[in-house]
């Protein structure tokens, strides 16, 4: 068996890391595993610790995830290893394949649930998930109205009103479909 | 508003009111946002950072519920201003390091800050008194909706906001509840409850965040996962565990208030008349004995005392303060001499 880190030397060395109850195995060689303690030994920072958790990662084929950089931001795989830290919000799609173990590593999940911004939800919700939208939105102009905000309150006002009419229009053209 | 006007006000996190204002100091909600396309603070370089800057600094001011903030542009501080900032943590240790572009919005009342071009182009929070998360969520929340209306921030449907750290990336959000827990520590239970929070997915740290040490029995409480849960998933469930954990600090108040009595008092009024007397106290030391009179002003051992003033005390005592307070840098002996007679003077019964 060959070391995972080198990939060269013979591995003598077996590390086992138990995080979540799920096991990893790691095989160096002794050079590596040397290597290993020696940062280890260094002060655990969180980035550090991250950066290790991305190592931890077997990419297959390894080439293939050091070679990969973000085209907006011109982070490589080696760099996001190296500090811990992505450069921009699309490196999450261009090393998409390598952060999901470690994401759900994490997080124990990979599937955002949580809110979604104004902006950018609009394209992406259901037609359901409208209808909470505009409820949302009723909730926030009752609130303005109890604080006496009124400029914010008429805002959302005309927001709901235009929220509802863009759902009954579209509501009219599923029919119609059918 | 100016640095100075802080001095006359008490932070809203040192209010001492609130639900379970006795073992709870201070609840926190804080979200960490980006801007789509725009490298992370720490990979964008001068002309991208200042263009951050700029966009949220330009969108903040569209926003009614910011209307009474102020912004502060941490290049122009001077240390001991930053510090004081930290100290009344309103910003991050980290955030007053290599300040180039970066800012920090408060308001008024110091229940909200926004740090810009911290580890993330937004890190915004809203803090309470006592056991509150879900007014901190209310009041975070709306004004990320403002803000989302006017700037696009970095998201993807699946995966959600993302953020430089991939430990925040989701909701961005991070809980977290400050307690006051002599009494777990005292019986020698701290260290099995830390370690249940850790294993279910919840982190403890010092006073002051990340990486710091805790003293004077204080503990901040936040959740670690912030990947497919809810945002009011996270809260209940932080919120039930400090339930839980105020419980069982109540339980160890009562029986070591039944078990040992004396020693309790002893230890209380021992404190309370080293802050009394003493005539160089350094911050440390300050922070444990106050911690012991907070806990006999909690069971009535000590009267005549309120949670506010001490909480005051427990601010005003830190370095940067004491320098504001004296509007004139201080040496560290210094400091130690000042400490000790404002204490003095704000404990004469």
């Amino acid at each position: 068996m060959l070391c995972d880190i080198c990939g060269k030397n013979p591995a003598t060395v077996h590390l086992t890391e138990i995080i979540d109850e799920q096991m990893t195995e790691l095989h160096l060689c002794e050079e590596c595993a040397h290597k290993k303690s020696a940062q280890m030994e260094q002060q655990f920072g969180l980035s550090d610790l991250l950066a290790g958790m991305a190592e931890f990662e077997k990419p297959s084929p390894e080439k293939e995830a050091v070679a990969l950089k973000c085209p907006n931001c011109g982070l490589t795989y080696t760099d996001f290893r190296k500090i811990g830290r992505l450069g921009c919000g699309e490196c999450y799609r261009t090393f998409n394949k390598y952060l999901g173990p470690l994401l759900k590593r994490i997080h124990g999940a990979i599937q955002h649930i949580g809110k979604v911004p104004m902006k950018a939800g609009r394209p992406v919700v259901k037609k359901k998930e409208k209808s909470a939208d505009i409820a949302i939105l009723k909730e926030k102009l009752h609130r303005a109205i109890e604080v006496e905000a009124f400029e914010e309150a008429a805002r959302l006002r005309d927001q709901i009103r235009e929220l509802e009419k863009k759902q009954a229009q579209s509501g009219s053209e599923d029919k119609s479909a059918d | 508003m100016q640095i100075n006007d802080f001095l006359k006000n008490t932070s809203e996190w040192l209010k001492g009111s609130g639900p379970n204002s006795d073992i709870v100091i201070s609840s926190r909600v804080r979200l960490a946002r980006n801007l789509d396309k725009m490298p992370f603070p720490h990979w964008a370089n001068k002309a991208q950072s200042q263009e951050a800057l700029k966009t949220i600094e330009e969108a903040a001011s569209r926003v009614y519920y910011l209307k009474t903030t102020t912004v502060f542009e941490l290049a122009g501080l001077d240390p001991v201003d930053k510090q004081f900032l930290v100290e009344r943590h309103l910003m991050s240790h980290e955030h007053a390091q290599k300040t180039d572009n970066k800012a920090v919005v408060v308001d008024n009342e110091e229940i909200l800050s926004l740090m810009i071009n911290e580890e993330d182009h937004l890190r915004m929070q809203a803090m309470q008194s006592g056991l509150n998360l879900f007014e901190a969520w209310n009041i975070i929340n709306r004004i990320d909706d403002s803000l989302s209306e006017e700037i696009d921030f970095a998201f993807l449907p699946e995966l959600g906001y993302l953020t430089a750290c991939p430990t925040n990336t989701g909701t961005g959000m991070r809980g977290s509840v400050m307690l006051h827990l002599p009494a777990l520590v005292m019986s020698n239970q701290i260290n099995r409850v830390l370690a249940a929070i850790s294993k279910l997915s919840f982190t403890s740290r010092g006073l002051y965040g990340e990486g710091t040490q805790a003293s004077g029995n204080f503990f901040q409480i936040s959740n670690q996962v912030s990947l497919g849960v809810s945002e009011d998933d996270i809260l209940e469930n932080l919120n039930s565990l400090i339930r839980r954990l105020i419980e069982q600090e109540n339980q160890a108040r009562e029986s070591l208030l039944s078990r040992s009595r004396a020693f309790l008092e002893d230890r209380i009024s021992r404190s309370f008349g080293i802050l009394k007397n003493a005539r160089i106290i350094s911050s440390q030391e300050t922070i444990e004995l106050l911690s012991m009179v907070r806990l006999g002003v909690d069971l009535g051992i000590l009267k005549d005392i309120d949670r506010r003033s001490l909480n005051e005390l427990f601010i005003i005592t830190q370095p940067a303060h004491l320098q504001k307070i004296e509007n004139n840098k201080l040496s560290a002996q210094e400091r130690d001499i000042k400490r000790a007679q404002i204490i003095r003077n704000k404990l004469k019964l």
